[in-house]
């Protein structure tokens, strides 16, 4: 039973989502049980895995009992567990928040759902670089149908640009995985991180142009500067529970990034070591600059929300630029703090908007709030945890992140990124004092919000003051979890027995 | 054989490109189309162009890399799903937003 617990997340929502298939109408209560059990029994079981791999051991699954480098292999490390555990705690959340009536305004949420967390999952556990691309489409579209949910012009408008960028991102995607496999013989990342490291020179162009693509593919998915442009768009116009999904879904490029780039192109990979760190590490600061412009520019809350998202990617991508541990090590720590806060914070721009009436989440005066008070509160402590001020989880984030530079890349990415953060803050309060103080006079309406869409937003906005509570135990995981990468032998040698003595 | 297979590819890839950055949807959706097939074609090659060779290890030294064809197989799997739900994509954007422009803009030009 415990040895195929790895397998779990990947057939537990493809089971939960198949049966949700039954009936698209009706059932309700009966689809939203399903669906909760579902995404809290995947809870239980990523904390489970979590422990597993914090035995610093790699376990991995063969698929059929093909053996690497043959069969399709899932493994887990320590930074697999971890956004196991993230894309759950994010999931119920958001689960949770949809059944408050968001599930029933289109057809098959729950279902689409599921599938969407087992292409997540799928994603960041797989071990080998085709069914890297596989899962990359069951979440793609997955994703394509619940941005749909609910209809209307906006969403179709964001769809159709969503949809045609990311078809050619997987026409990319592809080709970068058929040249690498041309390149190296194998599709297997262990393997290739081996045939890698004993490259004849003649074949490093062809690498380097088809790692260069992957990366563009992954920049595509993460939204790095020039890519990103469909992304405040379609993240705003997303149903809230959707968007708040999708908080994980820029992070999913930023795992492929750090994975593949840290398990091919490592220390041992001679000239090739280490390619995509220039590109990463400007672009990461070009995203930064530009996020900072847009969530200043922002006029409409969710677009808002939408920028700071692309302004954690810029910081993570900072991270990985610096490529060192402890860089690495600060920016897992900022990417769970940044995805469980993001996406309390779409939630809540939701539950702001219905409550303003026809003012909705855009910027302007709007009529008072019945529920003004608690979601003052709860935007109050979202704010200061994005912006990065303490006492909650950002401003630690922040600060291990700008420990983390050293020597010229401190010139860079400190007043950038303290200039975001400013950027951030002054935004936030300038929306929060318009959301909540500069409202018409008159009497108080609106219907009270249901009691699910509160405890979505209260149980991922917990997150901040959490991970500030617990910051020592999560900050020595995530430590451990860039030795660990920046370690790949381990990870070969436990998938590949007999070839990892050779490459020694 | 290489230089016909490698001119073919080329020649898709370069129609499928022009293609997906026209301004209305059915042009986009056709280059779609087109650069998936020039990526199957490229991702068949990928393996190396065998002519009589049988596909599984077999006595003998010559025989075709049977990985590619099962990656294409599934990239075409994907792919026919994938233009399926863009071209239903593409009527529903011109029945809601009432022209076929991917910006949903009314045409400017003439």
């Amino acid at each position: 039973m415990m040895q195929h617990l790895i397998v779990f997340p990947v057939v537990l929502p493809l089971v939960a989502g198949i049966l949700l298939l039954y009936q698209r109408q009706g059932l309700v209560r009966y689809k939203r049980a399903v669906s909760v059990a579902a995404t809290v029994l995947l809870l239980l079981v990523a904390i489970g895995l979590l422990r597993q791999a914090a035995s610093d051991q790699v376990t991995y699954y063969a698929l059929g009992d093909w053996q690497a480098p043959f069969g399709i292999v899932l493994v887990l490390d320590r930074l697999s567990a971890l956004m196991l555990l993230v894309t759950a705690v994010l999931a119920v959340g958001a689960v949770v928040f949809a059944c408050a009536g968001d599930d029933e305004k289109g057809s098959n949420f729950h279902g689409l759902f599921q599938w969407q967390l087992l292409g997540i999952n799928g994603a960041f556990l797989t071990g080998d670089l085709f069914n890297l691309f596989v899962f990359f489409e069951v979440l793609l579209l997955a994703s394509y149908a619940l941005l749909l949910h609910g209809g209307g012009k906006a969403r179709i408008q964001a769809s159709v640009h969503y949809v045609v960028l990311n078809l050619a991102g997987s026409s990319l995607f592809l080709i970068a995985v058929g040249i690498l496999y041309g390149a190296t013989g194998t599709l297997n990342m262990a393997d290739m991180a081996i045939r890698v490291a004993e490259l004849p020179a003649e074949r490093e162009g062809l690498v380097t142009a088809g790692a260069l693509m992957l990366l563009v593919v992954f920049g595509l998915k993460a939204a790095i500067l020039p890519l990103y442009f469909w992304l405040p768009k379609a993240y705003a116009s997303a149903p809230a529970p959707v968007a708040a999904l999708f908080a994980i879904m820029t992070k999913v490029g930023i795992y492929a990034i750090l994975r593949v780039y840290s398990l091919l192109f490592g220390d041992s990979a001679g000239g090739l070591e280490a390619l995509e760190q220039p590109w990463v590490w400007w672009l990461s600061l070009a995203t930064l600059a530009a996020a900072g412009v847009g969530v200043m520019a922002a006029r409409d809350l969710r677009l808002l929300v939408a920028y700071l998202v692309l302004v954690s990617v810029g910081t993570l991508l900072a991270g990985i630029g610096m490529r060192s541990p402890q860089a690495v090590s600060a920016l897992l720590y900022y990417l769970i703090h940044t995805t469980l806060v993001t996406g309390g914070l779409f939630l809540l721009a939701e539950m702001i908007g219905l409550q303003r009436g026809k003012a909705g989440t855009r910027l302007v005066k709007g009529r008072p709030m019945a529920q003004g008070a608690g979601l003052a509160m709860l935007f109050f402590i979202g704010a200061i945890a994005v912006a990065g001020v303490p006492p909650f989880s950002g401003a630690i984030g922040k600060a291990l992140m700008l420990n983390a530079a050293e020597g010229t890349q401190r010139l860079w990415l400190w007043p950038l990124l303290l200039l975001t953060s400013l950027a951030s803050l002054i935004a936030l309060s300038r929306a929060g004092s318009t959301l909540f103080w500069r409202s018409h006079r008159g009497n108080i309406s609106g219907t009270p919000l249901p009691r699910r869409q509160w405890f979505g937003v209260i149980w991922l906005l917990s997150a901040a003051p959490l991970l500030v509570a617990l910051a020592g135990p999560v900050s020595s995981y995530t430590q451990a979890t860039a030795d660990q990468l920046a370690n790949p032998q381990v990870l070969i040698r436990t998938l590949l027995p007999n070839a990892a003595g050779d490459a020694q | 054989m290489e230089l016909l297979y490698a001119m073919t590819t080329g020649v898709l890839t370069a129609c499928g490109l022009y293609l997906t950055l026209r301004g209305r949807t059915f042009p986009v959706v056709v280059g779609l189309t087109l650069l998936s097939y020039a990526v199957n074609l490229f991702l068949f090659s990928m393996g190396g162009l065998t002519t009589d060779g049988p596909a599984i290890v077999s006595e003998g030294t010559n025989y075709a890399d049977p990985l590619p064809q099962a990656l294409v197989l599934t990239a075409i799997v994907i792919g026919f799903a994938m233009t399926a739900f863009v071209v239903i994509l593409a009527m529903r954007a011109r029945s809601e937003v009432g022209n076929d422009h991917v910006d949903g803009k009314k045409e400017d030009r003439e």
